[in-house]
């Protein structure tokens, strides 16, 4: 079955035959997926909870690797290179992610959380090379002038709003080409949720957006693509727009209008 | 009419509701008094009686004779000289303990929170519980049969050492494990989302993460075997002067109070030894409560 129907050209990520099952005996989790994705829009992941939509995404920065029993097959395709076959830096810094809480690490700055992909691996820059990340990523996500005068506070002092912000630029510090978001509002309030959805709009500029959300809203707000997902399977892919007004298969209808899920 | 008796009813109800949240209070109460007094009356016999030896002396200056403390007794005297060997021994063997016990202890408890649910990794954990509960002067027998007899061929600083570091590990390894397990796995989710690799999520985000657990059960298992008197008297035998080598043999605190009471000369600095080594403990304790508390 292909539901893939819109046909996106020149795409940033290809997924092909893509499996994932959490154990040996378990069913897949997630079956025979096929997509393209598109440059510099945002893609959303839709569906019921445990319909695989998480699952999908961290298998794009192979995430599962830190799980030794998860067991996945097909191929995803970085412009035509095949992730299963890059190194994990070299994948991350392509593809960057960020959670559904946001998680700063506790122990370091605001500054240093920017950099802590940097940090982290060892990649020794000067100093203004630093200064200048820190302050072209904080502005990206609007974060700049609201932490310019406190770089050296702990990012964990920040509001919750603001700390996801902090995730996103520490995300964007390696201006990565893809960013997974993993529900990435839904521990914010309202305000800082459209904060995050303006941002994102921003992003989509820039860079690739892949996000996972269960709020059929906010997919239909920011959202360029949708992807339709159900016990596993991709049941419809497609313009968001076209999806919302005139989905094609009835399992879609039944749960954008609320049947179930 | 109705309505009246409803309200009698009430006010009968409310007034037996008090008394039974009254009597629970004082319950409360008196079982906390209980609770706190052993603790309390323990402090107070302490400083009562061992405060009037604390002066400059009982920390510079090493542990009298017999003859000396008889004399000073006998002429209405403070007992003269101090415990500064036994504090500088306990300092240097729990010191060496605490560097065998604390990266093997990390390493193990790390081993631990890495392979939950592996069976071997629950049979080391078994163990390590098992080994909490060995007699601490069987320790001492281990440790004389290995690091006296075996390696320094005497009594020395370092087979107590051995043998306090034995008791620490499941301390350390336990508290290791259980800061692990508490910090949130998303913590090691975003170091690996950004390429690094697992060793130095583990050494540069999750143990600094955790610092303050960690250092709150260093500081316990310390402030556990600071105390241990049995392990030292078959290892370390004790010295009546400062020893900072490691291969010899070496007082401690525990020791000293040990000695002193079977020397009916020496009964004032039982208390004053024993205060100081309370007021140690309860230090640690209480900092290492602290930090707990910060975070």
């Amino acid at each position: 079955m292909n539901n893939n129907i819109d046909i996106v050209n020149n795409p940033v990520l290809s997924i092909k035959d893509l499996s994932i099952a959490y154990n040996k005996a378990d069913k897949y989790a997630v079956k025979d997926i096929n997509v393209t994705i598109k440059k510099n829009a945002i893609t959303a992941i839709m569906g019921p909870s445990g319909c695989g939509k998480s699952t999908l995404l961290r298998a794009i920065n192979r995430m599962h690797e830190l799980y030794p029993d998860i067991k996945t097959v097909g191929d995803i395709y970085l412009n035509e290179e095949n992730i299963m076959k890059m190194s994990t830096i070299h994948l991350r810094r392509n593809i960057g992610m960020v959670f559904q809480r946001p998680n700063p690490f506790p122990t370091m700055s605001i500054y240093d959380n920017v950099l802590a992909g940097y940090k982290l691996n060892g990649i020794r820059l000067k100093k203004t090379e630093r200064d200048d990340i820190v302050e072209r990523s904080l502005s990206n996500v609007a974060l700049w002038d609201e932490v310019k005068d406190a770089l050296h506070k702990k990012g964990t002092f920040l509001s919750g709003g603001q700390q996801q912000r902090l995730c996103i630029a520490r995300s964007l510090a390696f201006q990565p080409e893809v960013i997974l978001l993993d529900e990435p509002t839904s521990a914010l309030d309202p305000i800082a949720t459209s904060k995050i959805e303006d941002l994102l709009v921003e992003l989509k500029k820039n860079y690739t957006i892949v996000m996972v959300t269960h709020n059929m809203a906010q997919a239909a707000r920011i959202s360029e693509y949708s992807m339709f997902m159900y016990l596993g399977d991709l049941v419809e892919y497609g313009k968001t727009k076209m999806m919302f007004t005139n989905p094609r298969v009835r399992k879609t209808e039944e749960y954008l209008t609320g049947k179930f899920g | 009419m109705e309505s009246e008796i409803r309200a009698v009813d009430y006010s009968a109800k409310s007034t037996y509701r008090n008394i039974k949240d009254k009597l629970f209070l004082w319950g409360v109460i008196v079982v906390s008094i209980i609770t706190i007094s052993p603790i309390v009356l323990i402090i107070g016999q302490l400083v009562f009686k061992g405060f009037k030896q604390i002066n400059f002396s009982f920390f510079t200056e090493v542990t009298p004779s017999t003859y000396e403390a008889m004399t000073a007794i006998a002429n209405g005297e403070l007992i003269p000289g101090g415990i500064v060997n036994g504090i500088t021994g306990t300092l240097l063997i729990v010191a060496i303990a605490a560097l065998i016990a604390i990266p093997v202890g990390i390493l193990i408890g790390l081993f631990l929170y890495e392979n939950k649910g592996k069976i071997y990794a629950n049979l080391i954990r078994n163990l390590s519980d098992i080994l909490q509960g060995v007699p601490s002067i069987v320790l001492g027998l281990i440790a004389y049969l290995w690091v006296v007899k075996g390696v320094t061929q005497g009594y020395s600083a370092l087979a107590g050492s051995v043998a306090l570091a034995i008791m620490m590990l499941p301390l350390i390894i336990r508290s290791t494990e259980e800061t692990m397990l508490m910090l949130p796995g998303s913590l090691k989710e975003a170091g690996l989302a950004l390429g690094v690799p697992y060793y130095k999520v583990i050494l540069r985000v999750l143990i600094p993460s955790g610092l303050s657990g960690l250092s709150t059960g260093i500081l316990l298992a310390i402030s556990r075997i600071l105390g241990e008197t049995a392990p030292l008297l078959l290892t370390t035998l004790g010295n009546p002067m400062i020893n900072w080598n490691p291969a010899e043999p070496t007082s401690a605190v525990p020791l000293l109070i040990w000695d002193f009471y079977n020397d009916p000369n020496m009964a004032d600095l039982i208390w004053s030894s024993s205060l100081f080594l309370m007021g140690f403990v309860l230090t640690l304790n209480i900092i290492a409560k602290r930090i707990a508390a910060k975070h």
